[in-house]
Formats: structure tokens, sequence, C-alpha cells
């Protein structure tokens, strides 16, 4: 619903620089994969977008203003672990949407207010299948009911930008495919922008309608950290034709996967 | 069905089992695995009491048949005529019962010291684990605090604040709430920032953050600061009361000391356990109902 423009974005902790000359533009209701290996930054750069780290230099804007440096609503964010509260119920975990959006000093709403968030809260719950576990616990949630509780919670928010962390990293792959499904379901019904951090190639490429690869390009043998990460690959996928298994593996060659074979595969279901 | 036992012979292998049950080796497991049935347990915690138990009464026998005035060691007969005169025969001089009257005043002094000390702490705490600025303002100084011995601020508090409540009520706050102030910004500290983060995706503010986030995190903890904090309330407590006081459990104990009164010093040491335990207990069932999250059901 907003557009994202990233322009020579740079990140650097003291003399290690991270991301250097990042730039992007997204379009409003993109599906952004971001794919790289394991410290290359990625999750740096969501966390920049969400405002919970801040960048060395460069811009970020979304809609037409520049990003307030820390999280606000605009930004909804599911994480691959902590991403709902463990202190309250699935039903709960819901309704204190609304509590924190307008529930005022008191954090919660009250009488009509409360009767139709709650309602919203269940039509939320049977749309993610989790009607029957609403006065459960998350420490008695498996985790694919978590991460499916995160997304509704965070889809409640009506979030302009959705950010994902990995967010199905640890699950298993029957549930994977599962929350595919209810994530591009989501996404087709909420139109909102997603921008999604992966370590599954096929993931990447079978969810999101752009794929970008997160690499370094530049070089120093006598000091490691000297140069940062940045764009490398930019690929737009037409969601009818699926993405050729030689994208596929150009990509997968890029982050340095071993596991080329289930990449295709998954990419394929 | 599945084959259970007896099951399994009708299966057609029974014999073959029965056997392998027969000469099933005596299992020699490592220590640390070898389980403890309900009884077993029961069994074994009671041991230590039961070994106390017999060993006083053993001696304390063995003392008073030699010499049936002795002081030291009473039977429990005698120590319990004495604990149920001062339970029940009003004080000749001030008509009080005496036990009850020291037990409510200890009381109200141990609870208002750690009411307080509790209160304090859990603003502090949060206020230090969850507002950078705050924390940069106060805590070093409360880590400073923290090292101070309290016992060492007791002649400046009855010289401040007289010889009166108010003196013991303050000693054990300030005994107690410096290191429930640390624990309590220290777990503040420890949450997660996925959620704080998350929160504030959702529409919160820093004060609707501590009350729908922070503070149901931290309670748990809060609790357990307490009953942790209980042990040295009750040292402050029975410290404050032999030096300065009128009435009481710990200045009861001091005074009887002068007269040897074993008879009423052992039970009083009793009663005061007792009290300790049931409010120790209490704040395990106070925890299990405000934070039942945190309480996954134990399998029994």
């Amino acid at each position: 619903m907003s557009r994202i423009v990233v322009h020579g974005l740079e990140k650097s902790y003291g003399d290690a620089r991270v991301l250097e000359r990042v730039n992007i533009t997204a379009e409003p209701g993109e599906f952004l994969s971001l794919v790289g290996a394991s410290g290359c930054g990625k999750s740096t750069f969501l966390r920049i977008l969400l405002g919970q780290e801040q960048q060395s230099g460069g811009v970020v804007v979304v809609g037409d203003q520049p990003i307030v440096p820390e999280p606000t609503p605009q930004r909804g964010i599911v994480f691959q672990r902590y991403s709902v509260f463990p202190h309250l119920t699935a039903l709960q975990n819901l309704l204190l949407v609304e509590d924190f959006r307008s529930g005022g000093p008191f954090g919660r709403v009250f009488g009509a207010r409360r009767r139709s968030a709650r309602q919203e809260a269940e039509t939320m719950l049977e749309r993610v299948g989790l009607a029957h576990a609403r006065h459960l616990y998350p420490a008695s949630l498996s985790g694919g009911m978590q991460q499916r509780l995160a997304i509704a919670q965070t889809l409640l928010g009506r979030p302009q930008i959705l950010l994902l962390d990995e967010p199905f990293g640890a699950l298993d792959p029957g549930i994977r495919v599962e929350m595919h499904e209810l994530l591009t379901e989501l996404w087709t019904e909420h139109g909102m922008t997603v921008v999604m951090v992966t370590h599954d190639i096929g993931e990447a490429f079978k969810l999101g309608t752009r794929v970008l690869v997160f690499d370094k390009v530049r070089h120093d043998p006598q000091f490691p950290s000297a140069y940062g990460a940045t764009i490398t690959y930019d690929l737009k996928l037409d969601r009818k034709s699926r993405a050729s298994a030689r994208d596929v593996a150009e990509v997968a060659a890029m982050v340095g996967t071993t596991r080329l074979d289930s990449a295709i595969a998954t990419t394929a279901s | 069905m599945l084959a259970r036992g007896t099951g399994i012979m009708q299966a057609g292998v029974g014999p073959e089992v029965a056997r392998l049950q027969l000469s099933r080796p005596k299992a020699r497991l490592r220590l640390i695995n070898a389980t403890v049935s309900r009884g077993g347990a029961l069994l074994l915690g009671t041991l230590p009491f039961a070994a106390v138990a017999i060993a006083y009464l053993f001696a304390s026998a063995q003392r008073l048949a030699v010499n049936p005035s002795d002081k030291l060691l009473p039977s429990p007969a005698q120590m319990w005529s004495a604990f149920f005169d001062l339970a029940t025969v009003p004080d000749k001089r001030s008509g009080d019962l005496i036990l009850w009257a020291d037990t409510y005043a200890s009381l109200v002094r141990l609870f208002a010291g750690v009411g307080m000390a509790t209160l304090g702490a859990l603003c502090l705490g949060v206020a230090i684990g969850f507002i950078p600025r705050v924390r940069a303002f106060l805590l070093p100084f409360a880590t400073v605090v923290c090292v101070i011995p309290p016992l060492a601020l007791l002649p400046i508090l009855f010289i401040a604040l007289g010889l009166g409540e108010t003196a013991k009520i303050t000693l054990i706050a300030i005994g107690v709430a410096p290191v429930m102030v640390r624990d309590i910004a220290n777990r503040v500290m420890e949450l997660p920032p996925e959620l704080i983060a998350k929160a504030q995706t959702l529409g919160g503010n820093s004060w609707t953050m501590v009350l729908r986030l922070v503070l149901p995190q931290v309670m748990p903890r809060l609790i357990t600061c307490v009953r942790l904090a209980l042990g040295p309330a009750w040292l402050f407590l029975i410290a404050a009361e032999a030096i300065a006081s009128t009435e009481g459990l710990g200045y009861r104990i001091f005074l009887v000391r002068r007269y040897l009164s074993m008879d009423v010093i052992l039970p009083y040491v009793a009663w005061i356990t007792l009290l300790a335990v049931t409010t120790d207990w209490l704040l395990v069932r106070l925890s299990h109902i405000i934070s039942p999250w945190a309480h996954p059901v134990q399998n029994r």
C-alpha cells in the first residue's frame, strides 16, 4: 500500500561495515524476498526498515516520509522467535492490538469497543485456524500455531508494510507449506507490501514477486570487514509463469546453498 | 488394543517375553537417573525432621533424668504448656495474650516493611530497566546502595527516626529493597527486544507498554523476589526488635533469654518458622493465580 524507497543505505558497527550502497524502490503491493549468506546483513536491513536499528547513512522513505527511527504501527513485523506475548492467551494476544491502538492510558478498551474488538479477533482466529486454541497460552501452542497467531496479530494492526524475519525458519517442512498458503492468501486479501528475509531459496521464489540477493562485491583480504554487502541481484518474477530452475540455480549459487534440489522442489510445489 | 503384559502372551510371543521379563537385569541406573516414587520422596523428606526430633527427645530425656529442673533442653510437655500459657492466659501486667500480641506486632512491621520495599522496587526497577535515561541516572546509585550493610544503618535510623515503629519498618524496607530493585531492573532488561519492538508496531507507547507488557512479564519474578526477601526481612525484624521494642516475636525471644527460658524460645522459633513457611506458600499460590502462564501445568 506504500512505496518503499531506499537510497544509498549504509550500516556500520564501529569499523565493520555491514551494508553499503543499498538502493531499492519497491512499488505498493510487491512481495520482496531477501536472500543471502548468513551474516550478510539482510536481517540488519530488515531491522532498519522496522526502525529497531538506525542506518549509518542514506535514506529510507516509506510512503512520502523518511521513516521515524523507532518502530511504529506503519510497519508490522513477524519474527522467527518471541513473536507473540507469552503472558496472554491467543485471544488476548489479538485483543491487545485494539487495546494498544485505542485503549488510552489504561492500554485497554471497554464496553462496545471491546465487544467489537473481540468480534474482530474471533474472526481473525477463525481465519488462521486457531479458533479452538483461543484460550491457550502460547507456551501450549506448537511452533506453527504460534507463527499463525503472530501473523494474525500483526495483520490486525493493519500495517502498510509487513516485515517478516525468517518467519518460518523454525518450522517443519509440512507446516511450512501450509504457512506459505496462508501467507499468500492473506497477502492477496490485504495487498500490503511485504519484505521477507529467508534462508530458504525455494521459499523466496515461491512467495516473492521479486527476489533480492545480498552479497559483498568488494573484498579486502587484509581487512575483511572493510566492505559491506549490497544488492547484487534483483529479479522480478512473473506470478503467472513460475521461476525457471535456471534462475533458482543461479541465485542458489550466489548464496552458496548446498540444498539446490530442495530449493527447486519447494519452488515447484 | 495395544498388547501389554498378558496381551503379548496371547499374541503368541508369550514365552519369549515372559523369559525376558524374568531375566530382566536388576536395573543399576546412574545416581542421577534413579528417580524416587511419591511415597519414597515423602519418606525421605520426613527423615531429617524425624532425626532432629528424635535426637532432641533423647538428649532432653537424658538431661532431665539427671536434673529434673534443667532448663536447657525442656521436654515437649514443658514447651507446650509454656507456649499454651502465652497463647491463652492474659499477661498479668498488660492483660494481653502475649503470643498473639507479639505475632501481630511483628507481622505488621514485617509486611509494612516488605510491602513498601516491594512497591518501591517495582516502580524503580521497571523505570531503571525500561527507560534508558532513568537507567543512566539511577543504576550506578542503586548498585552502590546495594552493598551497604543494612544493619550498619540501624543506629542511624534509630537516631534519625527515634525508637518507634518507623525506624524498624524503614530498616526492613531499606534492607531488602536495593536487591529487589536490581533484580527487577535486570528482569526488565532481559525482556526479548523482539517483544518490545512488536508492541511498538502495534501502537504501544512507553506507558501502555509498562502496563500491558512489562508489569505482567515481571510479576512472577517480583513474587520470587518477595519470597527471597522475606528471609533477610525476618533477620532485620528480629534484630530491630531485639534492640528497641516492647513487644514482638524477636523482642520476646531476647527478653526471656535472660532467664534461660528455652521452653519459650524454642516454641517461638518454631512459630516463626511456621509463619515464614505459610507466607512463602501463600506467595507461591498468589503467583499461580496472577501469572498462570508462567507456571505450566506440572505433570502429576
